[in-house]
């Protein structure tokens, strides 16, 4: 049972938070120009690091803000947590 | 007659008798004991039969790492399975008997097994599935039975369980010696503290053994410091309530139990505590290892620590002529004790050539034959121990020629192995250490820190010493510090100094001689370990499975260390190289009663309701649960089957109107500047044709193209639009939306508001329903040409203001009311009531699903299963070519676009009149027809179903 410091809310039990997968993902900006391959690439392909992870959280019991956790897979200890807006994606 | 029963001394209230009963016969024992020992005092020497080949078995232990004693506590409802004698406090009126053995623990019909122990070796329960082929059936039963442990009660029980969360700065787990000293040194520093111990008694090893602390007995050091940290109002001390979980970022779990005796139901039976602690320090103590030799099994054998337990705690005597077994110093005060308590001690047996003089000394003194650089070989005396075989050992070999010593009582002592089970589960690696023959701790990710017996530290001063700079430090960490505690005077004392038995070898191969016990609990020996080794089980955690070592409720507490030791001898490894099974939740067994709390019956699950509920009970309507809404499911009239009522409320729409309670569709306000331009982004139809005042039908896609829910939009005003989802799905489309608008446009003035309660929805349909309307007092022009289909205006309906939809789920003429849920109840009653006239009919969602099946129209969720994109739901108009929504890319994927994807159809029954259940398979079949096209206005049940056909039938 992870503790989630929520940028907004402060700490926070796990069980308040909803999962959002990997963060830094951006939505292409003309899908029609992309080739299967390449759309394939954007909608499933995740990473799959053993380390650090940036991830999207979302403070589903609460105040309802996605935000951006980086979490060891090994460990599970959680290094950093960022709004959505001090995220630089790719 | 307690006759084991010492005339003073231990902790038990001699003025205080309790009566209990045991397998049907009643005892005395004394407030304070256990029920393990109040049986030890009344002599019961059998109190189980082993697990495969149900040999008489006596206690061993004293606590948690009990494999014998499991006994089925009380009866009834009430009843507990599996609980360890050795835990359980005894009470006025405690009835409890043996989870095997049949009829008595004392006689035991399955003891046969026993003579047939060649055919239950290691791997037997797996051989049987296999020897032969197709005979596990046949075995099933038998072994099922014959390997059982207690029953889980048949009726509901009885008493209230609860949960508890809880935040400190330190929690301490174990309250003995040092972790009351550390618990001590962090309340003192102002932390808040948590201390917990699963016995009904601080002091842990001290209530056990005869140590001075400051010139006074152990135990009343006990007391004064359990009576300081009780005047602390920042340390929270808990008995009774063991730690057995230990999670990610310092969560721990922790059981708490009541008192014992006859408790009203009413009362909290078990309390299960979720802490969540800044650090934690681990004070479990350790676990005395049992000694490995042939027929160690027999009632009599004991851990040395629990022969003291017995003696110093508990004012009991397990036997009159004790010999001790040991390979380290510890056991000599066991010795000692026993004999101080008016025991004959025949011998000590000590493995060690080499003892330490002082110590030989003593027991010279004392008057105890000492037997340095010998071994117990083997034990006589099938329902107690009655003689102990005794041989020369030069540490490899033992001597052929033995001598025999009567006694009644064998203390073993293998070495001491440390608890390191929750610094294990919270992720931390343990190191062999050679000096002591154990793991220890060793980095603990988490930052919990083990002091004590639990860290490998043996010696009594050292553990207080290590506890208090092990608790400054981890406060202090924390911004805690100022403690005028100190270490209090204690007297030097022995070291373990261990030397490893881990196996007294036999004359005979292991295979041969009798059983060598390894897990008492699972019937596990060293010939078992051997032939997994032989079968080609090489790895510890596959020799677990194997031979189920440390399988049971004690899960090896007393076994693993023994057992990897005996694998890493047979495999010609060391034991670190051997490595540990992991160690996982929970540390003790935990009654599902605990796991559930309070989250039972009708606190299970939260049940929503909706503002017009209470009239739909009146109505007597029955009820179906979609999602977590109790929902009108059919109002039948008196005798009416569900047939024949949904047959009425159809014919009622149709013919004249009808009304239901829509008011669990998901309702989510959208508002601000950018409103239009994110709901375009997310809906695939285009959403800026729509006018002020006008709804539209929409869906959702995932970015995978496929339809995730749908519902009707409205666009209230210029930049304010009100959305509705399907009643299941208004959770997950909430989130979806606020997904995207803050991860991926963050830049969009969009503000999103859930007003699902809000907000009730009724639905007023059938051909007479805009008369109904009228008449329930709505004060604007509701005619088809001021008020269009799919348009929505403010109006005022029984004198409350509402939003009056013009859409249809029903194909009939229709309107939706939406109003603010507080006047809910008030304009059904209303309509109602006007609409008597024209025979108004309530109808629940059954009718709704023919109405609208009759209709056409699919209900995401139910007919789609996340697999289907809305061209394979015939929606092709509902995309817009001429902008991007979430999935649109998708939908031209090859897979997408695949020629043979199932599509979506309705079916008629050739004869109008059957109906085909729900899961039904319909088989391709010639016999059967084209779906026909159905008439509206006449009872036709459709069927929905996805065909690997190209053509898209709809009736209409």
């Amino acid at each position: 049972m992870l503790l989630i410091e929520c940028p907004f809310c402060g700490a926070r039990d796990e069980s308040e938070f909803s999962y959002g997968g990997e963060a830094g993902i951006s939505r292409p900006t003309d899908p029609d120009s992309l080739s299967d391959a390449q759309w394939a690439d954007y909608l499933f392909m995740r990473k799959n690091p053993k380390g650090d992870h940036e991830e999207l959280w979302q403070h589903t019991q609460g105040c309802r803000r996605w935000f951006v956790v980086v979490r060891n897979t090994v460990s599970y200890q959680i290094t950093s947590v960022r709004k959505v807006t001090e995220v630089v994606r790719d | 007659m307690q006759k084991y029963r010492l005339a003073e001394g231990g902790l038990v209230d001699r003025s205080q008798a309790l009566t209990f009963q045991f397998h049907g016969n009643t005892y005395q024992g004394y407030v304070g004991d256990s029920l393990a020992s109040a049986l030890l005092a009344n002599g019961v020497s059998i109190v189980g039969r082993s697990f495969k080949y149900h040999r008489p078995r006596g206690i061993v232990g004293a606590g948690a790492e009990e494999p014998n004693a499991i006994v089925q506590l009380g009866v009834g409802a009430e009843s507990i399975p599996n609980a360890k004698a050795t835990q359980i406090e005894l009470f006025e009126g405690l009835t409890a008997k043996a989870t095997r053995g049949w009829p008595s623990p004392g006689f035991d019909l399955g003891a046969i097994n026993d003579l047939l122990s060649p055919v239950f070796g290691a791997g037997f329960y797996y051989k049987t599935f296999m020897f032969p082929k197709n005979f596990w059936e046949h075995y099933e039963h038998f072994i099922r039975r014959a390997a059982g442990f207690g029953l889980a009660p048949t009726e509901n029980d009885p008493h209230r369980y609860a949960h508890h969360n809880a935040h400190c700065d330190i929690l301490v787990v174990g309250g003995g010696p040092s972790g009351l000293m550390s618990a001590l040194v962090s309340g003192a520093t102002g932390a808040r503290v948590l201390l917990v111990d699963d016995q009904w008694q601080f002091g842990g090893s001290l209530l056990s053994q005869s140590q001075i602390i400051d010139g006074k007995p152990g135990t009343e050091w006990v007391s004064s410091v359990v009576q300081k940290l009780q005047q602390m109002e920042n340390v929270t001390c808990l008995s009774r309530a063991t730690a057995f979980g230990f999670y990610d970022h310092n969560f721990v779990t922790v059981l708490e139990q009541s008192a014992p005796g006859s408790k009203k139901p009413a009362d909290i039976r078990q309390r299960l505590w979720r802490v969540r602690a800044q650090r934690v320090i681990l004070a479990q103590g350790a676990f005395e290892r049992p000694l490995v030799f042939s027929n160690n099994d027999r009632p009599g054998v004991m851990l040395a620590s629990a022969v003291s337990t017995y003696v110093n705690r508990y004012g009991v005597c397990p036997g009159n002529r004790g010999l001790v077994f040991c390979n380290n110093d510890s056991a000599y005060e066991t010795a000692f004790e026993l004999k101080a308590a008016g025991a004959d001690v025949v011998a000590i047996i000590d493995s060690r050539k080499n003892i330490a003089e002082s110590l030989s000394q003593k027991a010279v003194d004392a008057g105890i034959p000492l037997h340095p650089g010998s071994v117990v070989t083997n034990v006589m005396g099938k329902r107690q121990v009655k003689k102990a075989v005794v041989s020369k050992w030069d540490g490899k070999n033992v001597s052929a020629t033995p001598h025999v010593l009567e006694c009644n009582l064998i203390a073993v002592s293998g070495g001491f192995s440390p608890a390191v089970h929750l610094h294990s589960q919270s992720g931390g690696k343990n190191k062999w250490d050679e000096v002591n023959e154990c793991f220890v701790p060793g980095d603990n990710p988490q930052g919990a820190v083990s002091v004590g017996s639990g860290n490998g530290t043996w010696l009594l001063r050292d553990c207080l010493n290590e506890a208090l700079d092990v608790a400054v430090q981890v406060a202090g960490g924390l911004g805690f510090s100022d403690t005028a505690e100190s270490v209090p005077d204690v007297a030097d004392g022995m070291g373990p100094s261990v030397e490893p038995l881990w196996r007294v070898p036999t004359l005979d191969l292991p295979e041969k001689a009798p059983k060598q016990f390894v897990d008492f609990q699972t019937d596990v020996s060293v010939s078992d370990i051997r032939l997994a080794a032989r079968e080609g089980f090489h790895n510890v955690e596959h020799v677990k499975r194997y031979t189920a070592l440390g399988f049971g409720t004690d899960q090896g507490k007393l076994s693993n260390i023994n057992g990897m030791a005996i694998l890493a001898e047979t495999l010609g490894k060391t034991i670190p190289e051997v490595g540990t099974t992991t160690f996982r939740p929970a540390y003790t067994p935990v009654s599902f009663g605990a796991c559930a709390g309070e989250n039972t019956g009708e606190l299970y699950d939260p049940v929503r309701k909706t503002a017009i509920h209470s009239w739909h009970e009146q109505a007597t309507s029955q009820f179906e649960v979609v999602g977590q809404w109790l929902r009108p499911w059919y109002f039948p009239k008196s005798g009416e089957t569900l047939d024949q009522s949904v047959a009425r409320e159809c014919m009622a729409v149709r013919n004249s109107v009808g009304i239901m309670d829509a008011s669990t569709l998901g309702k989510i306000d959208v508002f601000g500047p950018d409103a239009a331009t994110f709901l375009e982004r997310m809906y695939t139809h285009d959403i800026g044709k729509m006018k002020p005042n006008k709804c539209a039908y929409g869906i959702l896609l995932g970015e995978d193209g496929m339809v995730m829910d749908d519902g009707v939009m409205a666009r209230l005003e210029e930049n304010h639009y009100y959305l509705t989802t399907t009643t299941g799905g208004a959770a997950a489309v909430y989130s979806w939306l606020e997904f995207w608008l803050q991860t991926e446009w963050p830049e969009l003035e969009v503000y999103l508001t859930s007003v699902t309660d809000h907000y009730s929805t009724i639905a007023v349909a059938g051909p007479n329903s805009r008369k109904v309307v009228q008449a329930a007092g709505c004060d604007i022009d509701i005619e088809k040409t001021a008020f269009p289909f799919m348009s929505v205006r403010k109006a005022t309906v029984a004198d409350v203001p509402v939003d009056l939809f013009r859409v249809s789920f029903s194909g009939e003429l229709a309107y939706e009311i939406n109003v603010d849920s507080r006047y809910a109840l008030h304009i059904w009653r209303h309509l109602v009531q006007v609409g008597g006239e024209y025979d108004i009919t309530p109808y629940g969602t059954e009718t709704m699903h023919v109405l609208r099946a009759e209709k056409g129209f699919p209900i995401i969720g139910q007919d789609t299963d996340g697999s289907i994109t809305p061209v394979d739901l015939g929606m092709n108009w509902l995309l817009s070519n001429s902008k991007d929504f979430v999935g649109k890319r998708s939908l031209s994927r090859e897979d997408s676009c695949r020629d043979d994807r199932k599509q979506f159809v309705g079916l008629v029954p050739v004869d109008g009149t059957s109906v085909v259940r729900e899961g039904a398979q319909l088989i391709t079949n010639t016999q059967v027809g084209p779906p026909t096209p159905m008439r509206l206005g006449s009872i036709l049940i459709i069927i929905f179903a996805f065909f690997a056909i190209n053509t898209v039938v709809f009736a209409e």
